[in-house]
């Protein structure tokens, strides 16, 4: 619990990784001051890009004390505002999800090699990345806990499958490695609520530990503060089962 | 979730974006989650050339009802314009 009495601080800043393929990309990196051992989080930005809203989501996960990166998923697309670089990665269909795990998996390595590291890390996206969080917990086995917020394209049609998303993430649902929280809007369009229905048997029906929550006044984004379809009552509910989750499985 | 829907015409003439005037290389048409309109899907319009820069994009975001009303907008100024014995079609060689 936060109390009022305790000493905070906090680093933060852009720093460089290697990513999939030994790409050097940039990541934004927020950790608490001192010793530790903290947990640690990868933090997979959406699909509008490594925005300021991904900045501060990074930075909250740092307040609560963990070791936070989030990588520019974008970074080889060139350098802009966010907003441009969004826009030609869209033109282009997206990332690959090979890149996008390497990239991942880069950001895990570099947590958790850091001395203050407790050995543990989870990762939380919302939207593509909340698609991204999922892929991970199932084709990586480095994480301890997975967030997936209203994962779009979990459940892929097969005239959705390119040479970049070449399989439909449920598929690996047998291969999922880790805890998983799923956060969910019933007014999403996408995903909608029968995907997500089918989204949970096939984890039920796999054995794998989960939580799945609903907001039935919510829809896509609900978290998006800085979006019309903020819901406040139940983004405040979701961050705090988001957090619950991270101290239960990695704290 | 983001659609990824996306169509894209290459395209001739110039767009006006934040640093001035720059020639037009392709149009990407977007039916997906906006910037900054508010609604959760429109239809979003870059007007781009990636070979000057990616900062070189002219955008639009319009709801699906105002996207079909421009594309009919046009399509009746063209006919107009087309029907015009006085105007001649203004192509560079």
């Amino acid at each position: 619990m936060y109390t009022t009495d305790q000493f905070e601080g906090m680093i933060a800043n852009t720093t460089t990784i290697k990513g999939y393929n030994g790409d050097e990309i940039n990541a934004y990196f927020a950790r608490p001051e001192g010793p530790g051992p903290f947990p640690a989080i990868v933090v997979i930005h959406h699909l509008p890009g490594w925005d300021e809203l991904y900045r501060e989501f990074t930075r909250k996960f740092a307040h609560h004390g963990y070791l936070a990166i989030s990588p520019d998923l974008y970074s080889r697309e060139g350098k802009g505002t966010p907003e441009d670089v969004a826009a030609a990665v869209r033109a282009e269909g997206g990332v690959s999800d090979d890149q996008c795990m390497g990239d991942l998996q880069a950001s895990a390595e570099f947590v958790l090699s850091l001395p203050n590291s407790n050995g543990k890390v989870g990762t939380f996206g919302t939207c593509s990345g909340g698609r991204h969080a999922f892929l991970a917990g199932c084709r990586l086995d480095i994480f301890d806990a997975i967030v997936e917020c209203w994962g779009g394209n979990v459940i892929m049609n097969p005239d959705q499958l390119t040479e970049k998303q070449p399989k439909s993430p449920n598929e690996y649902t047998s291969q999922l490695s880790a805890p998983l929280l799923g956060l969910f809007g019933d007014l999403d369009q996408s995903p909608t609520p029968s995907q997500v229905n089918q989204h949970e048997q096939e984890l039920k029906s796999a054995g794998k530990t989960f939580e799945f929550y609903r907001y039935p006044d919510a829809g896509h984004g609900f978290m998006y503060y800085d979006r019309p379809i903020y819901h406040q009552s139940s983004s405040v509910d979701a961050w705090q089962k988001v957090f619950s989750f991270l101290q239960k499985n990695i704290s | 979730m983001c659609t990824m829907i996306c169509e894209q015409a290459n395209l001739e003439g110039s767009a006006k974006g934040v640093e001035g005037w720059f020639p037009l290389q392709q149009a990407n048409v977007f039916y997906d989650h906006p910037f900054h309109a508010p609604w959760e899907y429109g239809v979003n319009i870059d007007f781009v050339n990636k070979s000057i820069g990616i900062g070189s994009r002219v955008s639009v975001e319009l709801s699906p009802q105002s996207a079909k009303l421009l594309a009919e907008t046009i399509i009746k100024a063209l006919e107009k314009g087309e029907k015009d014995p006085q105007i001649k079609i203004s192509v560079l060689d």
